[in-house]
């Protein structure tokens, strides 16, 4: 019988992780930020013993509440993914993934669940001050579940502080500190819980724009308007600051990726950032075409912010396939230091790689010291182009470059918005006229899809602009699949998306009653 | 500390840890036990909703503890969480999808506007418990009865077919219900979750009618569960186990291995002993003494719980004993050494286990400040937010 890989079966697993992870990441966003605002609004309470802040607070924290259950819903299935769909990979470096994955749980699921519990229900049953330890408790549970789970994406993205144990054909980690501190991990976690601050204040603003436009409840809209602006400007200048720090990272861990977020084909020195760009369909590399039908670019600021030297050169896709120039970013094997190789070469050299630990393994068997040795040197000599070996052909290395790149841009433009529309309505409530402006309401409003369309856009970027890999450079997707048929893995697909978009519909209507109802009533029926 | 003790010391430390974190599961599952049984306790709307809501205060713990117990394994023995989840794919995700609709239940079932009504909820739960008991019981049988399963590490280097842990049968993990022992140990989790269930009521809610009724529940799930937990453990005794060569690494079959386990480790005897006398006392407590007495039964059923099951854990991982056996191919199957972490992953986590004592701690004082006094109607109406 001819055994090999079943596509479909990737395929599909691909996309029940992205459907599931992208459910996951429409509730966690506003789970992150709502929890420190409402442990902000109910300080203020605390301080002032002013009722209507407790109203407020518990308005926010009822449909906190809400948000908080599907996102926990939506959670307990991807963990358990890694290991049903992707068990070759939870083998492959389950050794350096659990860990995080466990300490989540230990440090940060408990902590939250529990503080949770009394942030609901003990109103009347603990004093001010435990309450208010408690929500705070609530938020910083969450925030850590954040960091957990993003040190070991990260750790995916640029794999560090491990070294392969061919006896037990895994990665093994040799330093806890490097995965916790890698550069990507610090980033990738400021990047993405300031992602959620500002998701929660637009939630806020937009809300409160509502009820402003309704004229009710308008003493609570104004303050938590202003919670809201203030929160989002602080945290949007620090999402723009961490969003530069993550793309400086791409560009040193993962120039493949950047390429694709910039749409660079062809590399130069001093290569300017894309301000405005549309991509010419059905690009292929080596066609010869321009990649761009319209461009508009600022000169020289990409080299600038990727190697903070505007006269860097910056490798575009072609240069990546090809090889063959000196890198200038940091991570760099062995063999490249000083000039890189071509992916045909890597492949190459990663089947050597694999073939090597086949023949370390039958030396093993029959102890000969000769082979074992020098499979050995070879495997080590190799291993940074492992994954490499299980590629059909070079090209598969070039992620999807319309989508990355427009993701990419999208969502700055969209930060940039972000930070133009907290200015406004500090100005405008400074200036007394944030109740006139009533299109400014409504565009509040309507920014809070655009919010979630910001952070979607953002894992596209990281996911999508990384494939084929899963683990960077050693693992891509087919050599991380479980054995299961693809027909079992397309039922659970439909299964998922139909039970999580029944549950996302239910959230929505749920939250808009109890967004109507309003403050008075918030918590009870 | 840790980075100085032996890897064998580790493993056992983790298999330890596993061990409690899935005794503690089970118990926990009094949630699931007490909401398949809001319908038979509760008669009327508001009896509903204050049993409802007394479980509505814990579910997230349970369900914590499940998460953690899943990634604890992963990151102590990552064989297993590959070799068993991507195999046994059907079960765990027919474990995966009551959990999903669990978690939105409490929370949206009073909600106006909540789509699909507050009877489906309602229905989610009982979902929930029902397939979440007798699914993970059925699962940790296969601890002992073993699955159909082969490994071989070396499959990623063919670079066609790379998938080293491979689930022989074509039902991926389904074919567990056609073991007898496998629903046996199912069904004595699921009566057993019902029993604790109803204790926890008669703890926690001071309704005289649901008393009652506990108590008729708790006699009538109990004839049940000792039936089905006397089978499970009598063929246990009586069956051949996996047992490990502890110099070779050689797996090979030994008849009456988990009796042998039970005589070679006394300690384990004791406990597992101790867990079915308290959890006896614990239902014996509100069926033949004083009323004022029922509240305390859960107080030995739930400890007994978690020494019975703790107990079996380890019959299964200790001794030289392969925890997941594979009755496919023997050699392929788990033990606690073959399948753990590094020394270096497995020294890092031990010391995050340090602050397991602490979690307690906290769980413990939170609750304990919302909870000093019994959930009844009043409180549901004029407590500020009610499930
Ligand atoms: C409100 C949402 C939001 C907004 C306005 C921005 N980001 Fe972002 N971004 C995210 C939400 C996000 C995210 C969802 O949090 C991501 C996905 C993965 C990650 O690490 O964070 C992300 C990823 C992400 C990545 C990919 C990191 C990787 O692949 O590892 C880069 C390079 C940037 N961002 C850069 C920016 C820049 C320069 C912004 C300018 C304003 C920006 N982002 C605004
Ligand atoms: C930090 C937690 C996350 C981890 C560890 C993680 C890891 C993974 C893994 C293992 C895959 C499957 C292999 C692959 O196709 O690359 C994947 C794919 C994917 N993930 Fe993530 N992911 C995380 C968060 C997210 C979130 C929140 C989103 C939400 C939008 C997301 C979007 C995607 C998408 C769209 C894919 C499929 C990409 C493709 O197939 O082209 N990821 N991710
Ligand atoms: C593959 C990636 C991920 C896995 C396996 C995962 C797993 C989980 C699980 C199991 C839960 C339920 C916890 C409970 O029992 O209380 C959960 C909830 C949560 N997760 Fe994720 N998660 C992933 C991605 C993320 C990301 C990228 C973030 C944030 C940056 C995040 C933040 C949270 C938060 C804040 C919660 C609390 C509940 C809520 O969502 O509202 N998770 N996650």
């Amino acid at each position: 019988m001819l055994e090999s890989i079943d596509f479909r079966s990737v395929d599909w697993s691909r996309a029940q992780f992205a459907l599931t992870a992208i459910y996951h990441w429409l509730f966690v966003p506003l789970t992150l930020g709502l929890s420190f605002i409402v442990a902000i609004m109910e300080s203020i309470y605390v301080r002032t013993g002013n009722p209507e802040w407790k109203r407020i607070t518990k308005f926010w924290m009822t449909l906190f509440g809400i948000n908080f259950a599907i996102g926990i819903a939506t959670g307990i299935i991807l963990e358990f993914q890694f290991g049903t769909n992707w068990s070759n990979y939870s083998w492959f470096v389950g050794d350096i993934f659990g860990a995080p994955l466990a300490i989540e749980g230990i440090m940060a699921f408990f902590l939250e669940s529990t503080f949770i519990a009394i942030m609901f229900f003990g109103w009347n049953k603990v004093s001010k001050g435990f309450h208010l330890t408690a929500s705070w408790l609530t938020a910083i549970g969450a925030n850590l579940s954040a960091l957990w789970i993003l040190v070991a994406n990260s750790w995916m993205q640029y794999p560090a502080g491990m070294s392969f144990n061919p006896d037990t054909v895994r990665n093994e980690m040799i330093n806890f500190w490097e995965v916790l501190f890698s550069p990507v991990a610090v980033n990738k976690f400021l990047h993405t819980i300031s992602s959620g601050y500002v998701t929660a204040s637009i939630f806020v603003i937009g809300i409160s724009a509502w009820f402003l436009l309704k004229k009710r409840n308008e003493t609570l809209a104004k303050r938590s308007i202003l919670i809201g602006a203030i929160f989002g400007l602080i945290t949007s200048v620090f999402l723009t600051v961490t969003g530069d720090g993550s793309a400086y990272q791409v560009t040193q861990k993962q120039p493949m990726k950047l390429a694709a977020m910039e749409g660079l084909y062809n590399g130069r020195k001093g290569a300017g950032l894309v301000a405005f760009g549309i991509l010419t369909p059905g690009k292929k590399t080596g066609d010869g075409k321009d990649g761009f039908l319209v461009k508009v670019e600022f000169p020289k600021l990409l080299s600038f912010l990727g190697y903070r030297n505007p006269g860097a050169f910056v490798p575009g896709i072609e240069d990546l396939l090809k090889g063959g120039f000196k890198p200038e970013f940091d991570h760099v094997n062995h063999i490249e230091k000083n000039q890189t190789v071509s992916v045909e070469e890597k492949i190459y050299r990663g089947k050597m790689a694999v073939a090597a630990l086949g023949s370390y393994k039958e030396a093993k068997a029959i102890n000969d010291t000769a082979n074992i040795r020098s499979s050995l040197q070879m495997l080590r000599q190799n291993f940074p182009f492992f994954g490499y070996a299980y590629l059909n052909s070079p090209n598969s290395v070039i992620p999807n470059v319309p989508l990355t790149f427009y993701s990419f841009h999208l969502m700055v433009y969209l930060g940039l918005y972000f930070i133009i529309l907290f200015i406004l309505v500090l100005y405008f409530i400074y200036t007394n006229k944030l109740e006139k402006k009533r299109w400014f309401l409504w565009l509040s409003l309507w920014t809070i899809p655009l919010v979630y369309l910001a952070t979607q856009a953002g894992w596209v970027v990281a996911e999508v602009g990384r494939q084929p890999w899963v683990i960077q450079d050693l693992m891509p997707t087919m050599a991380a699949i479980s054995k299961i048929d693809a027909s079992s893995v397309m039922i659970t697909f439909w299964l998922f998306a139909a039970v999580f978009t029944i549950l996302l519909i239910a959230e929505v209507m749920i939250m808009a009653r109890q967004i109507k109802i309003g403050p008075n009533d918030g918590g009870t029926k | 500390m840790f980075e100085n003790m032996s890897i064998e010391t580790l493993q056992a430390y983790w298999w330890i840890i596993i061990s409690l974190l899935g005794s503690l599961l089970v118990f926990l599952m009094f949630v699931q036990g007490g909401q398949t049984l809001i319908y038979t306790v509760g008669k009327s709307e508001d009896e509903r909703k204050i049993l409802v809501n007394s479980l509505g205060r814990k579910w997230e713990f349970t369900f914590t503890t499940l998460v953690t117990f899943g990634g604890a394994f992963f990151a102590s023995f990552p064989l297993f969480y590959s070799t068993s989840f991507g195999g046994a794919y059907w079960v765990w995700m027919a474990i995966l999808f009551p959990f999903i609709i669990q978690a939105v239940a409490y929370e949206f079932r009073s909600k106006p506007n909540n789509l699909l009504g507050h009877k489906t909820y309602e229905w989610f739960l009982i979902i929930n418990g029902l397939l979440g008991t007798i699914l993970i019981g059925a699962a940790v049988s296969t601890f002992f009865t073993g699955s159909e399963f082969s490994i071989n590490k070396l499959s990623l280097t063919n670079l066609r077919d790379s998938a080293i842990s491979r689930w022989q049968g074509p039902a991926n993990g389904l074919e567990a219900v056609l073991n007898w022992r496998n629903v046996a140990l199912g069904l004595a989790v699921f009566f057993l979750s019902r029993i604790l269930g109803t204790l926890y009521f008669m703890n926690t809610v001071a309704e005289k009618t649901i008393l009652t009724r506990c108590k008729k529940q708790l006699l009538i799930n109990t004839i049940p569960f000792l039936v089905f937990f006397l089978a499970y453990v009598f063929a246990l005794l009586i069956y051949p186990g996996f047992s490990v060569d502890p110099n070779s690494g050689t797996i090979f079959m030994e008849s009456n291995k988990y009796f042998h386990n039970l005589i070679q480790m006394p300690y384990v005897l004791l406990i597992f002993g101790t867990g079915v006398v308290l959890v006896l006392l614990g239902i014996a407590l509100p069926l033949f003494t004083f009323d004022k007495n029922a509240s305390r039964g859960i107080w030995y059923s739930g400890p007994g719980t978690i020494l019975t099951v703790f107990a079996l854990f380890l019959l299964a991982g200790f001794n030289n004993t392969a925890y997941y056996p594979s009755t496919f191919e023997l050699q392929s199957s788990l033990t606690i050494h073959n399948s753990s972490s590094s020394h270096n992953t497995l020294t890092a986590m031990s010391y995050v286990s340090l602050l397991v004592p602490f979690v307690i701690a906290y769980i413990w004082y939170a609750w304990k400040s919302i909870n000093n006094k019994k959930i009844d109607s009043e409180e549901m109406r004029t407590e500020g937010h009610t499930y």
